[in-house]
Order: C-alpha cells, then sequence, then structure tokens
C-alpha cells in the first residue's frame, strides 16, 4: 500500500529577485514499512521536500496525497490536524518543550489528540523503553545529550500513532556513537513495528543503514536504488 | 497540561519575569492602597458631612439661604415640624432658628451663624453631640449657654465658660447685644464648619430677635434609611410646594460628587496604573514569544493547534499578570488591615486638611466589592496584553519558524 505518492511536485521559492527552483518535477511514491534515505548535496531541495511530505508547506504546483488524502488542497488549519493525526516528525534540533521532562514530551502529543490518561501513560512509557530511555523518563531535555534528545523525540514522534515518521537530518547534531545508536533504535522499529521511515541525511553511515536512497539534485531526483536485502 | 506548560515557561527566564512581576506586585499595591486609603477618607468625610452636619434633608422659606433674613423663616413652621415628625420614613427632625450675627470675646470679634436649637430633638438629627470633648452639651451653664467650636475658640481665644457678647438686628431692626456663656466647645474635625456654626438654646434666641419661639427658618430630617433619600426628599417636597426641600446631596454638592464619583477617581487611577503595568507586560512577553519562534514553530508543526498555541500564550501572560496583581491585592489588603485600627495621621504632612474638613487622621476601608472589581481590571490587563505578542507568535508559518537562525 502506498503511504505517499507524489505527482510532478514542484516548488518554487519567489521571495528574492530570481526564482528558486527549489523542487522541479518530482514524482514517486513511498509504501508502508520503508527504510528511505533522501540525500544529496547541500541546495539540492531535501528539507523543501521532506517539508511537502509533512504539510509543513504548500507546493507551488503538483499533488501530494498522504494514505489517499490530497494534502495540497486543505487549508493550513486543516494542515496542523492532519499532520497531528498522521505524521511523526523529528528535526534535527529543537524538538522538544524545554520545560516539560522527557516523559511529558512524549504525552503532549497524545494529549494535544484528547488520548485518555491511562493510554497517554502506558504508551509513553513502552516508547520510552523502546527508545532505551527508561529512567530518564523524569529527566528534562537539558539533562539530556544530544542522542537521548532525538531518542525523546523519536519516542514522540511515534507517541501519535502516525502513517510515516519524517526526519530531517536528525543526526545531524550527534557524534557518531549516538548517530549509530540512534539508527539502530529507528531500524529496529521499522523491522519489528513496521514503521515506516523517511529521512534526509549527509552522513554515509547513515545512507548505508537505509533500504531505499532517494538522490536529489537541483531539484529533482537522480537516482532511486532499493536494497532489498534485510540486515540479518 | 497547557496551563501548566504555561506557568512552567514564566519561570523559564526567572529574572525577567521577577522584575515584571515585582512591577506589578509594586502597581497594585500602591493602587490598592491608595483606594482602601482613599475610600476610608471619602467615607469619613462623608459620615463627617451627613451625620455631624448637614443631616440629610432641610427645610428653608426659598428666599431664605440669599442672605439670612430673619423675616424669611418657614410659614407654619411649628406645624410642619409636627407633620413631618409623624412620617413613617422620618427618624428625627429638628425645627432651627437661624440668625446671622456678630460674636465678640474680650479679645477680639468674627461674624457667625447662631443656630438655635432644642438641644433634645437636635441629638435625633446630628451626632454633634457626641462631639464634644470640652465641656457638655447644654449642660453646666444656668442662663444663655452657647455651644461653639473648637476652631472658633482659637480665634476668639476663649476658653470654656468664658463670656461672649452676641450682637445682632432682631425683628424689628434694632441693633441689639446679648451675653451668652460658652457650655461647650465641639470638635468634629472641619475647622470651616467649627468656625462657621454656634449652638444656643432656641427659647433663649426666640426671645434675643423678639420671634415666637415656634418660628423656624430651618427644620432639619433626619431618615430612617437612608437609602431612600431621593424618594423621601420628594415625598417631603411634593406636601410643601411653597418651601424649599433639599437633600444634603443638593445642598452640598461637593458631598455628592465625592459620593457619586469618589469610586470613578479611584478607579481611574487603577486604570492607569494597569495601563502602563500593561505596556510592560508586553514588552516582556514579546521578549518571550520572540526568542522561542522556533519553539513554537516546531509545536505548530508537530500538530499543536494555532488556538491552543494563542491560548498557551494567553494563559502564560494572564498567570504572570495575575502573579504579580494577587500579591500586590493581597500586600494592599493586608496593609490596610494593619492600618485601619490606629488609622494614619496626616496632619503632621497636612495642616491645612482640616481647615478644608477632611479629617487628618484617615482609617482606610477594604471593601470587598472594590477589591473584586480592581482583580477582574488586573484580569482584563493580562488578558488584552495577551493579544499582540501571541498573534506576533502565530504568524511565522511552522517551516519559515524552524529555519530561522538563531
Ligand atoms: N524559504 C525560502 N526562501 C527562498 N529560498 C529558499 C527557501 N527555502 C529554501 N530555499 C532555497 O531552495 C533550495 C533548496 O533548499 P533546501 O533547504 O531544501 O536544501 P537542502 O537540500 O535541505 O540543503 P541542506 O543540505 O543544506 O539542508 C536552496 O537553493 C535554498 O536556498
Ligand atoms: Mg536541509
Amino acid at each position: 500500500m502506498n503511504v505517499i505518492e507524489v505527482n510532478a511536485l514542484e516548488k518554487i521559492y519567489n521571495d528574492s529577485e530570481v526564482k528558486v527552483f527549489a523542487l522541479n518535477g518530482v514524482d514517486m511514491t513511498i509504501e508502508e514499512g520503508e527504510f528511505t534515505a533522501i540525500v544529496g548535496p547541500s541546495g539540492s531541495g531535501k528539507t523543501t521536500f521532506l517539508n511537502m511530505l509533512g504539510g509543513l508547506d504548500q507546493p507551488t504546483s503538483g499533488q501530494i496525497s498522504i494514505g489517499g488524502t490530497d494534502i495540497s488542497k486543505l487549508s493550513s488549519s486543516q494542515l496542523i490536524d492532519f499532520r497531528l493525526r498522521n505524521i511523526g516528525f523529528v528535526f534535527q534540533a529543537y524538538n522538544l518543550i524545554p520545560v516539560l521532562t522527557a516523559k511529558e514530551n512524549v504525552e503532549f502529543i497524545m494529549h494535544l489528540q484528547n488520548r485518555p490518561k491511562e493510554e497517554r501513560e502506558n504508551r509513553t512509557m513502552s516508547l520510552l523503553k523502546a527508545v532505551g530511555l527508561e529512567g530518564r523518563e523524569n529527566s528534562r531535555p537539558n539533562k539530556l545529550s544530544g542522542g537521548q534528545q532525538q531518542r525523546v523525540a523519536v519516542a514522540r514522534a511515534l507517541a501519535s500513532k502516525p502513517k510515516f515518521v519524517l526526519a530531517d537530518e536528525p543526526t545531524a547534531n550527534l557524534d557518531s556513537k549516538s548517530t549509530e545508536n540512534l539508527l539502530e533504535i529507528m531500524e529496529e522499529l521499522n523491522i519489528k513495528e513496521n514503521i515506516t521511515f523517511v529521512f534526509s541525511t549527509h552522513d554515509q553511515r547513515v545512507v548505508n543503514k537505509a533500504r531505499r536512497v532517494i538522490t536529489l539534485e537541483d531539484g529533482k531526483i537522480i537516482s532511486d536504488v532499493r536494497k532489498d536485502i534485510l540486515p540479518q | 497540561m497547557i496551563t501548566s506548560i504555561a506557568w512552567k515557561n514564566i519561570w523559564r527566564n526567572r529574572v525577567r519575569s521577577g522584575v515584571i512581576i515585582a512591577a506589578i506586585t509594586i502597581g497594585m499595591f500602591a493602587g490598592v492602597f491608595t483606594s482602601t486609603f482613599y475610600k476610608g477618607w471619602i467615607n469619613q468625610r462623608l459620615e463627617a458631612g451627613v451625620e455631624t452636619e448637614v443631616s440629610h434633608i432641610q427645610v428653608h422659606h426659598p428666599d431664605f439661604s440669599e442672605n439670612f433674613e430673619l423675616k424669611k423663616f418657614i410659614p407654619e413652621s411649628a406645624k410642619m415640624a409636627d407633620e413631618i415628625a409623624k412620617m413613617d420614613f422620618v427618624n428625627g427632625v429638628s425645627p432651627r432658628m437661624v440668625v446671622q450675627a456678630m460674636i465678640a470675646s474680650s479679645e477680639t470679634g468674627t461674624g457667625v451663624k447662631i443656630l438655635g436649637v432644642d438641644p433634645e430633638k437636635e441629638k435625633t438629627v446630628t451626632n454633634l453631640f457626641t462631639k464634644v470633648p470640652e465641656g457638655r452639651y447644654f449642660e453646666g451653664v444656668k442662663r444663655n449657654p452657647i455651644l461653639i467650636g473648637k476652631k472658633l475658640a482659637e480665634k476668639l481665644k476663649v476658653k470654656l465658660h468664658s463670656k461672649l457678647v452676641i450682637t445682632l438686628q432682631d425683628i424689628k431692626g434694632h441693633l441689639t447685644s446679648e451675653a451668652f456663656r460658652v457650655c461647650g466647645i465641639y470638635n468634629v474635625g472641619n475647622g470651616m464648619f467649627e468656625e462657621m456654626n454656634v449652638f444656643v438654646v432656641k427659647s433663649d434666641l426666640a426671645r434675643f430677635v423678639q420671634l415666637d419661639e415656634g418660628i423656624s427658618h430651618e427644620i432639619v430630617v433626619h431618615l430612617k434609611d437612608h437609602d431612600q433619600l431621593a424618594q423621601n426628599t420628594k415625598n417631603i417636597a411634593g406636601k410643601y410646594k411653597e418651601s424649599l426641600v433639599q437633600s444634603w446631596k443638593q445642598m452640598t454638592p461637593e458631598l455628592g460628587l465625592l459620593n457619586e464619583y469618589g469610586n470613578i477617581y479611584i478607579y481611574f487611577f487603577i486604570i492607569i496604573i494597569l495601563l502602563s503595568l500593561g505596556f510592560g507586560i508586553v514588552n516582556t512577553m514579546l521578549m518571550a514569544v520572540m526568542e522561542r519562534v522556533k519553539e513554537i514553530g516546531m509545536l505548530m508543526a508537530i500538530g499543536m493547534s494555532k488556538f491552543r498555541v494563542f491560548w498557551m500564550l494567553m494563559l502564560e501572560t494572564v498567570l504572570l499578570t495575575l502573579t504579580g496583581g494577587f500579591l500586590g491585592i493581597l500586600l494592599g489588603v493586608a496593609v490596610t488591615l494593619a492600618t485601619m485600627k490606629s488609622g494614619i495621621d496626616l496632619s503632621f504632612y497636612a495642616k491645612g486638611l482640616e481647615d478644608m474638613g477632611y479629617s487628618s487622621l484617615v482609617f482606610p476601608v477594604v471593601e470587598s466589592g472594590m477589591i473584586v472589581i480592581i482583580g477582574i481590571m488586573v484580569l482584563i490587563t493580562g488578558i488584552v496584553a495577551a493579544i499582540y505578542p501571541a498573534r506576533k507568535a502565530l504568524k511565522y508559518k511552522p517551516a519559515e519558524a524552524i529555519r530561522i537562525d538563531m
């Protein structure tokens, strides 16, 4: 089943005198359970592309359909609600609410979804356990390492039971050990829970973990490679 | 959960929030204490003006107040006084004979208003008889007792039992003099009133000016229920169309204004304080919001609705404002309660106050209704101050907000 379908996607930034074709005719689909990396040089349009997929920005033309809904037709407040129910986000930084503990940060998104308290608490505990943060539930972000903070963000992204998780350079601020650790956790969630991940990266070790690698250049897909061998 | 986030957000920058909370606390303390103080002052002035000096309603001949002519007495005044005394809403009636005269001690003299009263009836319309610290209220002097004010005693340099000579024109126009002896010196804390008004027994004055004792120039009425003042004044006026019937509010417009608009002054003062605090609050919240643009963008990106973000920032501003407001009001009430028994003595700073009828010993009063209104005004300030910073935060699209470099 296709989770994401993109047709003739274009994004043109007009705000300076020169038009920037950040995305220039992108077509592709992503199926449930994929573990896909978006790569490409700086300025190639990775962030722009992920923002479109996540409904954070409107395309200039073309369609994006997520689970059958054409999100380019939604108003900005409909989009917020759509994101809340369908998409998990992990950003490069500023993922967490600094005044809340790890546990509260994960619970927060389910609170926005108006889930009952019991469900919120159970799910938070099992997710924090899954990302290896048992025992750190009550720490605030500033008491956690960068890698631990990103793992809380992954747990938070999953807490909303999204159709897929988008991560724009989730490891950019991490050392190699934390990078490896975060990728292992994402991979495990992908294999065990069939969670769909789409992430962008500059890091070759992260690219190596991906099972599908889409390469962008000047706003176009120049290669799309599947490695259909599951790791042992 | 959003409330708790809002509250915690306030304390992210302790110094900045602390400074604005302290400012609100001080501002509201000043506002509340000034109002309880001012309210106490107004109440005392009203109480003195109404219960000691004017009483509730007075009846005169329509032309009497022009130049206090002896001939302009109230027609059939004895009958009228009796009839009014029988009205069911009337608590007490005192018919007075009023004459302008010169009064002289052995040292000096001055012009005064002589009020001839029945001492017992007079007790039913004012509480002057309770304000005679020196001597006694029409007792202790056998012939021609006179009750004078403290200020006048000082001016004439007389003491208790001193002799005073009153000179006036009797009803026939003859200049005539008679000696009176000071039986008491009253003190009402209003120098102007004390200097102008002297009280003698009505029958003494009647004989002196050669009028019948039953004749009155002024009928003073004290009501059972002061809340019915306007209605009762109308009732009496309706019955005696030939006479001038006035409530204290009509007779002393400055006291009426104090009564009607005193609270408005207080609220106006508080609004000015809150307005200036409001700008400080807006500024603080703007700083708080601008340094959190990325975080707010992230919240909207993961699915927090604009309404919820707005609500969070609104709560944050309101809680900040209410914290300061609550502390300030609490402090203001505490200081009021601490000073309301003993009063605050202003005589050292403001010697002229008593001459204008204002007591220099002020007893602040806490009126719960007023405190509630001030609390609501603080709340409204918080809500209004929240709007601009919160709207500013919502202006960014999440994708832009996350991109901004800080
Ligand atoms: N808001 C914007 N206004 C104008 N131009 C923009 C805007 N956002 C992106 N661009 C331009 O669009 C192009 C694609 O940018 P994008 O951020 O998507 O690249 P990227 O692949 O994510 O780069 P990086 O690897 O450096 O993160 C760039 O040329 C960029 O300058
Ligand atoms: Mg990027």
